[in-house]
This record gives structure tokens, C-alpha cells and sequence, in this order.
């Protein structure tokens, strides 16, 4: 008998937030280090070029300084960089400081360990670098071309990655006799992840144990704890890593970078404590950045806008040092057929090096296959003169065609990207808009009204990615202990967690304390990332309450002589239903459970606690939404003003949709600012031009709309609550919502839009340029 | 590097140190005073992280030097909660509506929100979103934000 839900699908305030909320949230730079050092790295101003000399002697004399290492200092103590599950074949390019040469702007060639970080920071401008400068490559489509500059000398090509196209008669056959065969290339520009707070490590090395002690924002403290250990060619129990409160992430804290594990090196070299705050200059110019990617789309249809093909070419730039993973091809190119049926389709994906900072993960690192897809879909409503909401309905997947099997062989248990859309329509009132639009058309008013679907593959399961794991334990007083795989930064999962576990256990969820983040005392696992954590680690938690309610149960019906069907837990105290006075405390029954092991029955475990380790029973749990949106265009100035935003959204059971809302939330105002405001501009010679957030703009409150929500609750096959994950989905299903409002408002002058970013200035280039053609 | 004694009113304690001239308040207040909620996160004046209020007045403890600072009083966000621990009710209103997610915009925002209600107790919409467009969050997309101000302004209301 599984409890009632009485805390899963409620608002319940978050257990984080006192703590946020007064100051007293400790973040890695608030962990108290009394005689730390303090890195600072000296970074390229060149974008490509050789290096000529490095002198660091000047540096040296500096106040505070402790030392300064150049690159052959510390590359001999690197054993092995490679993160956990990253493939043996492809060599990433990497190195902890600069040498030879530099190959993108930020590129750190030494490093200044020093008392203070104004110290270590004055020093800095005491190293002199000499450097040949030589011509850079900073567009991936430039990259190439031949004879375009090699960002890795020693390589033949920039080519990085490469998923070539597959031979498909079918396909031909059919672009070559549709009805009607459109073909656009769709750019997006670079963006920053940008948490608020930047990176950081503080790494102490004690030498008389032979132990390491790493406090570090991440996401994945037993992923940092793995790579530490290979960095130092040491074993994994010498590493403990603790991960504190962490300051958002968006898939940008993965995987270390190499400050990190140079800060680890040294603190080795010194055996001393050694802290490394990234600033926000660092974090903007030199950091992992997302995006840069396109996709040439070739699509065939039915003079009736039915969908009868398409064909797609990405290319993504990788930047100069790319993150494990900061490649999305393999994603991109599976996923692109979204939630409409597409009888043949074939993909092909280059990935290439440039001279700038490398390509990391950020929510939806893959999503250039949703803003081009659903661009291409409105390009072909228009040229039939097809609504965009009526080609759609026309070609989206229905309840009755599942289980669905892509043409990628992706199959679809559930889809309900039809019930979103008419949802999201219905909720938007978009009949009455149009008509509306119409109107406002007519007074001169430039309106738009865009949509995008979506499909997000939540919870994958495959390789180091497939398991989570969670503890139970019930201390002698009755209160509940969580400790889990997962590495909470932002997403609420003690609150979530919590929820989930007291329902299971019939207690109070004040009474459940949720733990994460180190590794000592958490199980193995990968962390949080790729929308995961209310599937798998949700579900370990869930099947481990499971196991520890069944040995109560056992043990209660032990002392009571009653049989365990006839047992309820009510309010923390397991009693027989109905007779509410014959039952004992969850406290009593943990004192027998730890202290009498006499009394508890034959096969139950003595005390009261359970670990699981689970892995959903499909390797991808599908969540899908619809977004709207309503957008008006000043001609003049190219201002967008976004006037209504509709998400309606399946993520299976909400445990809580607050926190469901304040993901969706947080995505789509991610993708606003990335359509109308981000930008990590390079110029020519390989300078980035945002180093600053005077330059690097985010949404602020006077810039976003009210997000107005529709939720449909389809319970997920993979796992018991029957959640799926959406962390993602909102950065990825609102640039083409957007992107299509922006474009349908300045249709009507014979603007056509195929590229962000979309500011003042941009759109009224768009504008001129339509004026242009029309004269 | 030149250094000056500052006496600095915080939370309303006392602080003496002798500090260089270029060590900013916010540095002084993580570093020296122990106050670590007071968040860095773009040490350039933008993201509002480390705002804290200077004689009353809501200001960004990055862009003040400690030695500008000496002689007023400083309230940061471990001055704005009660010494027993309790909500006030910016703070309430802010969990009420999820108007945070990893923290760390937070105390900044609770800083800014506090100031502006004190001098606005009925604001607008527009005044609303105005007077938050000085702080930054990457993770909830103002809307919780927004709300819990609009909830707070009502609370002081009543």
C-alpha cells in the first residue's frame, strides 16, 4: 500500500530558502580558508600567435607573490585530464596553461599564486608575454575553407567532430519530386551561461595524510572527485570533495576546467590551500560559451503543408578548447523530427575548431534543431499560406500514433505536443488574436504571434549517466536523512526530494532532511544535469522510502500481532487502520529497529535505513511543450516589446509546480535574453567584445513579460512518480517562439529573419533591408 | 600600499580596522567583518549581488572603497534579518512566491527590495519593475520576484 500524495503536486515553500533568504547560504568563496593562497592567471590578449617568451620574474618580486608558473612548471604533473565517461578515441584538446602558442583571447599562460588576491592580482600585470601574432579563424563557416588557419598546429583540418550524411535514396527521391522543397539556413549567434555565481575552487592538499580536500561549485562533486584523482595520478579515496551551496550553473559547471585543476596541481606542489575565484571579466571572455551553431534545412511537403521529408546540415562551432560534451551534433542531428511526423529524414553535423573561447554545455546545449526546425515550419507556412497553427496540427504526432517511431529510430511512448498546442492556443485565445492582429495591422501596428514545439529527452540513462542513487536513513528519533547522488544548484531538490520521501513514509516533510554534495557521505553518481533529477534521483529516493516503510510496516505487525495490510502510517506513527490508538511513533519503532534486535522479526534488516540505486526503465524519459508568444515591433527604433507568453507544458506528475514553473520560467527568460539582449561578439582578429555586463546584457525585470502557464500531466512510463524532467525545455522552446512573433510582426515589410541576435539595430536592418528589395 | 584606519558602523556594531585604500566595502564586510551574504558577482557595479544599504541608502558595497565608508552606518542582509533568526516579511514574501532559486542574487535582492519599499510602500507595476532592473537573476526569470515584491507591498499595505 503506497501513502496518499499529500506533499507531491503541492506549492510547498522550499526548505533553501531561509538560508538564501538571511545571508547564510555559503557558496565556495564564503568557506572560511585561513591561509589560503590565492591564484590569479595571466591570460592571452591574442587570439592566435606563437610565443615567443613569457618572463614572470618581475612577478616574482611582487609583494605577496609565492610563486609564479608558467606552463612547463605544471604539465608534467597532469596524469590524465579526461573526465569520467568521456570517450577514449577523439583526443580533446587541452592543456593547463598555454604553450608554444596561444589559440583563442582569456587562453591563461601563467598563473600567480600569491597571499591575497590583490596581491595575486597585482602581479599580473607584472608578466610580460611576447607573442607572434597570426592570423585568426573566428567563423565556424571560415573554419573551413582551405587554407583557413589551423587552431591546432599540429592538425590537418578544423574539422573536430564530423557526423557524416548517410546514403538515403528515399530522401532524394523525395526532394526531388515534392509538391514544394524549401531550403533556409538558420544562425544563431554565441551566448554566455552566465551563472550568477562564477566559478570557484578552493583546493588543500595535506601532506601528512596524502589527502586532497576540494570545495568546488559544480554540479557533479564524484565526477570532480574522479578527475582530481587521474589529474594527480592518486587514488579516488585520497580525494574528498565538497560541493556547497552552488550559485547556478546551467550545464556550465560539468566538468572542471583547467584553472581548476591547475589550482588542485599547486595546492599538491605547495601543500598548502589554494583558492581560485573566477571573476566575471574570466567568466565572459574565457569561460565556456554556447550557441554558434547552424543548421542549412531542406524540407519538402505537400502542396497542403504536409511534411514529407527533410534534410539538415549543422555545423556548431567548438571554439578552441571545447568541454567534454560541449559538442550537441550527436543530439541535434537525432533529434531535429521533434514531435511531428517526418517520413524520411537524414542529418549530417560538422563541428569545428575556432579561435575562441571553447563550446560547453548550456540547457539545451542541442536546441539549434528546435529554433531552426520550427522556423522552417513557419517559412513553409508562409509560402503556402498556411496558419502557423493549422500547418502545425496538420503534422503533429497524435495520442493515437504511439508508441511513434522517428525516422532516427527515436520511438515516442508518449507525446501530448498536440494537447499542448491547442492548450497553449486556446489559453493565448489565438483565434481571437489573429483577428485582433489583424486590426492592429491595419493601424499600422507591427504585432507578431509566434509558437514553437518542442520535445526535450529528459533523464537519459546511458554509460556513467544512467544510475543515481539515494540513502535513507530514520535516526532514533524518528527524524527521516536523505543523502543522494544528485547536486542541487537551484533545481530545489530539498524541497522536491523531501516531498517525495515524506509521502512514502507517511511523515510530515518538515521532518525529512535532504543531503548532497559530498563524497564522503553521499553515494557515487553523476550529479545534476540533463534535466535528470526528479526521474532518477527522485525515484532512487522514492524506492529507498519504499523499502524502509516495508520494514517498518514488518515490524510493527511483528510487535502488534496484526498483519501489515491492516497498517497505515498516519502523521509519522504506523497504527492499525482505523484503530488509531493500537500503533507505535516511527521514533519507537526506530528504537527497536537500533536497539532491540531481538524484537524485530526474522529477515528484516537491524535499523532503519535503505540505499537504491535506480535507473528509469527507458534510456530517454520524454517531456514536450508548446510556447506562444505575442510581440510588438517598434519600426522605428527596432524595439521588441513582448506583450503575451503562453508555455504549456507535459512534464509527467509535478512533485511541485512552483519549482515546474520556475524552471519553465527561468529557461524561457534565458532564451529571451538570448534572441533579443546576449551576444559574445568576437570581432575579426579574435577579441570577444562583451567583458563586461555593460556589454554582455541580461534581462532585467523591466525587460520580461508575465509567463502565463497551462500544465498537462501525463504520468511518464519510466519510472514510479511518473515525473518527467524540463529543466531545459523552456531554453529551448522559447527563441523560435520568439524568434517566429519577431519575424510574423515584420513580415508584412518583407523582413525575413534567419539569424539572431534580434536587436533594436538588427531589426531595423531587417527592415531597411526589405525596404531595399521591395524599391 | 597605503592603509587608513576606518571605523565603519555595521549592523549596528561597531568595526575598527586598519585597511589599504583600495579594499573595497564589500570585501571588508566578507573579509574582515565575517559577512559573507553579501555576494560578488560581477565586482563592476551591474549585478546588484553585493548591495547593502549605506546610511539607509541602497548601495553597491563592489564599487565603494572601505575608506569612503568610514563613519556610516551599514546594514547588510545579515543586519536585515532578526537576530532571532525569523523572516521579515520582504523575505517571507520572496519564498512565498519562489522568488529564488540557487541564492545567490538573493541578499541582494532582499537589500534593494527592502530600501525601495521603505520609500515606496504602494509602488506601481512599472515602479515595481524599475526598482528591481538594478539587480540581476539568472534563474527565475523575474517572475517570482516580481510577485513577491507586489506581496510584500501589499503586507506593508495592510
Amino acid at each position: 500500500m503506497t501513502a496518499a500524495a499529500r506533499f507531491v503536486g503541492q506549492r510547498v515553500p522550499r526548505h533553501e530558502d531561509a538560508r538564501f533568504l538571511t545571508g547564510r547560504g555559503q557558496y565556495v568563496d564564503d568557506i572560511p580558508s585561513p591561509g589560503a593562497l590565492h591564484a590569479a592567471f595571466a591570460r592571452s590578449d591574442v587570439a592566435r600567435g606563437k610565443i615567443v617568451s613569457v618572463d614572470t620574474e618581475a612577478a616574482k618580486a611582487t609583494p605577496g607573490v609565492v610563486a609564479v608558473y608558467v606552463a612547463s612548471d605544471l604539465a608534467h604533473l597532469v596524469h590524465n585530464h579526461k573526465v569520467d565517461d568521456e570517450p577514449p578515441g577523439r583526443e580533446r584538446p587541452f592543456r593547463l596553461l598555454a604553450e608554444g602558442d596561444v589559440r583563442c583571447v582569456g587562453e591563461p599562460f601563467a598563473m600567480v599564486i600569491a597571499d591575497s588576491r590583490y596581491h595575486a592580482e597585482d602581479a599580473l600585470d607584472a608578466i610580460v608575454i611576447d607573442i607572434e601574432v597570426e592570423k585568426p579563424v573566428v567563423d565556424p563557416v571560415r573554419a573551413l575553407d582551405a587554407g583557413a588557419p589551423l587552431v591546432q598546429p599540429t592538425a590537418t583540418s578544423n574539422v573536430y567532430g564530423l557526423i557524416p550524411a548517410a546514403e538515403n535514396p528515399a530522401l532524394e527521391q523525395v526532394l526531388g519530386s515534392a509538391p514544394v522543397v524549401l531550403t533556409e539556413t538558420f544562425r544563431q549567434h554565441r551566448y554566455s551561461t552566465v551563472p550568477m555565481e562564477t566559478r570557484g575552487i578552493l583546493a588543500s592538499w595535506d601532506r601528512v595524510r596524502q589527502e586532497l580536500t576540494v570545495w568546488i561549485s559544480t554540479q557533479g562533486p564524484h565526477g570532480v572527485r574522479g578527475q582530481m584523482a587521474r589529474v594527480l595520478g592518486i587514488d579516488d579515496s585520497q580525494v574528498h570533495v565538497i560541493m556547497p551551496d552552488v550559485g547556478g550553473a546551467f550545464g556550465l559547471k560539468m566538468h572542471p576546467h583547467p584553472e581548476e585543476l591547475a589550482t588542485v596541481v599547486v595546492s599538491k606542489l605547495l601543500g598548502r590551500p589554494v583558492k581560485w575565484i573566477q571573476d566575471r571579466r574570466e567568466n565572459l571572455i574565457a569561460d565556456q560559451q554556447a550557441r554558434d551553431d547552424q543548421a542549412t534545412v531542406t524540407m519538402a511537403a505537400t502542396a497542403d503543408g504536409v511534411l514529407l521529408g527533410a534534410k539538415v546540415e549543422f555545423l556548431e562551432s567548438a571554439g578552441a578548447f571545447p568541454s567534454p560534451g560541449g559538442s550537441a551534433a550527436v543530439f541535434s542531428t537525432v533529434l531535429f523530427p521533434g514531435p511531428y511526423r517526418l517520413p524520411v529524414y537524414g542529418a549530417s553535423a560538422q563541428t569545428v575548431l575556432t579561435n575562441t573561447s571553447g563550446r560547453g554545455a548550456y540547457r539545451g546545449p542541442w536546441m539549434i534543431e528546435t529554433v531552426a526546425r520550427e522556423q522552417m515550419i513557419d517559412c513553409l507556412a508562409a509560402q503556402l499560406g498556411i496558419d502557423p497553427l493549422e500547418i502545425r496540427r496538420r503534422n503533429v504526432i497524435r495520442a493515437e500514433e504511439l508508441p511513434y517511431a522517428m525516422p532516427t529510430g527515436m520511438v515516442y511512448d508518449q507525446m501530448t505536443a498536440y494537447e499542448t498546442l491547442e492548450q497553449a492556443a486556446e489559453k493565448i485565445g489565438y483565434s481571437e488574436l489573429r483577428e485582433q492582429q489583424r486590426r492592429w495591422r491595419e493601424e499600422g501596428r507591427l504585432v507578431g504571434i509566434g509558437m514553437s514545439l518542442m520535445v526535450e529527452p529528459t533523464a537519459i540513462a546511458h554509460g556513467w549517466m544512467s544510475t543515481d542513487a539515494a540513502t535513507i536513513r530514520i535516526g532514533p528519533n524518528g527524524r527521516v536523512d536523505v543523502a543522494h547522488t544528485g547536486a542541487s544548484h537551484g533545481q530545489s531538490l530539498e524541497t522536491t526530494i523531501a516531498q517525495v520521501v515524506a509521502d512514502e513514509l507517511g511523515v510530515d516533510f518538515e521532518q525529512v532532511r535532504v543531503l548532497q554534495g559530498d563524497t564522503d557521505t553521499t553515494p557515487f553518481g553523476p550529479g545534476t544535469g540533463g534535466s535528470r533529477s526528479a526521474v532518477i534521483t527522485g525515484s532512487a529516493a522514492r524506492l529507498a522510502a519504499r523499502e524502509v516503510r516495508a520494514h517498518m510496516l514488518a515490524i510493527v505487525a511483528n510487535q502488534l500481532e496484526a498483519s501489515e495490510d491492516d497498517l497505515e502510517i498516519v502523521d509519522g506513527r504506523v497504527q492499525v487502520a482505523g484503530t488509531p490508538t493500537k500503533g507505535m511513533a516511527i521514533a519507537e519503532i526506530a528504537q527497536l529497529a537500533y536497539a532491540a534486535p531481538a524484537m524485530l522479526p526474522p529477515g528484516i534488516p537491524l535499523g532503519l535505513e535503505s540505499q537504491v540505486r535506480y535507473s528509469p526503465e527507458s534510456f530517454v524519459t520524454w517531456s514536450n511543450a508548446c510556447h506562444m508568444c505575442v510581440c510588438e515591433v517598434d519600426p522605428a527604433t527596432g524595439a521588441v516589446e513582448i506583450l503575451r507568453y503562453v508555455v504549456s507544458e507535459d512534464c509527467g506528475v509535478m512533485i511541485n509546480p512552483n519549482v515546474v514553473e520556475g524552471q519553465i520560467a527561468g529557461g524561457v527568460v534565458q532564451g529571451i535574453g538570448g534572441v533579443l539582449y546576449e551576444h559574445l561578439a568576437y570581432d575579426e582578429a579574435g577579441n570577444p567584445l562583451a567583458g563586461t555586463f555593460v556589454d554582455y546584457l541580461l534581462p532585467t525585470a523591466t525587460e520580461v513579460p508575465e509567463i502565463e502557464y497551462a500544465h498537462i500531466e501525463t504520468p511518464a512510463a519510466s519510472n514510479p512518480g511518473g515525473h518527467k524532467g524540463l529543466g531545459e525545455g523552456g531554453a529551448i522552446g522559447s527563441p523560435p517562439a520568439l524568434i517566429n512573433a519577431i519575424a510574423d510582426a515584420i513580415g508584412p515589410l518583407g523582413a525575413k529573419v534567419r539569424s539572431q541576435p534580434l536587436g533594436p539595430a538588427d531589426i531595423v536592418a531587417l527592415i531597411e533591408a526589405a525596404g531595399d528589395d521591395v524599391v | 600600499m597605503a592603509e587608513s584606519l576606518v571605523r565603519i558602523v555595521v549592523n549596528g556594531e561597531s568595526q575598527e580596522a586598519s585597511v589599504e585604500d583600495r579594499i573595497t566595502l564589500a570585501d571588508f564586510l566578507r573579509e574582515r567583518c565575517g559577512l559573507t551574504g553579501t555576494h560578488l558577482g560581477c565586482e563592476h557595479g551591474v549585478c546588484g549581488a553585493c548591495t547593502v544599504l549605506v546610511d539607509g541608502a541602497a548601495a553597491r558595497s563592489c564599487l565603494i572603497f572601505a575608506v569612503q565608508a568610514a563613519g556610516s552606518e551599514v546594514t547588510t542582509i545579515e543586519g536585515i534579518t532578526g537576530t532571532d533568526g525569523a523572516l521579515n516579511n520582504v523575505q517571507e514574501a520572496f519564498r512565498a512566491e519562489h522568488g529564488l532559486q540557487c541564492g545567490f542574487c538573493t541578499p541582494g535582492f532582499v537589500v534593494s527590495v527592502t530600501a525601495f519599499l521603505r520609500d515606496h510602500p504602494d509602488p506601481s507595476d512599472r515602479e515595481i519593475k524599475e526598482a528591481l532592473s538594478g539587480n540581476l537573476c539568472r534563474c527565475t526569470g523575474y517572475q517570482g520576484i516580481i510577485k513577491a515584491v507586489r506581496l510584500a507591498a501589499s503586507g506593508s499595505q495592510s
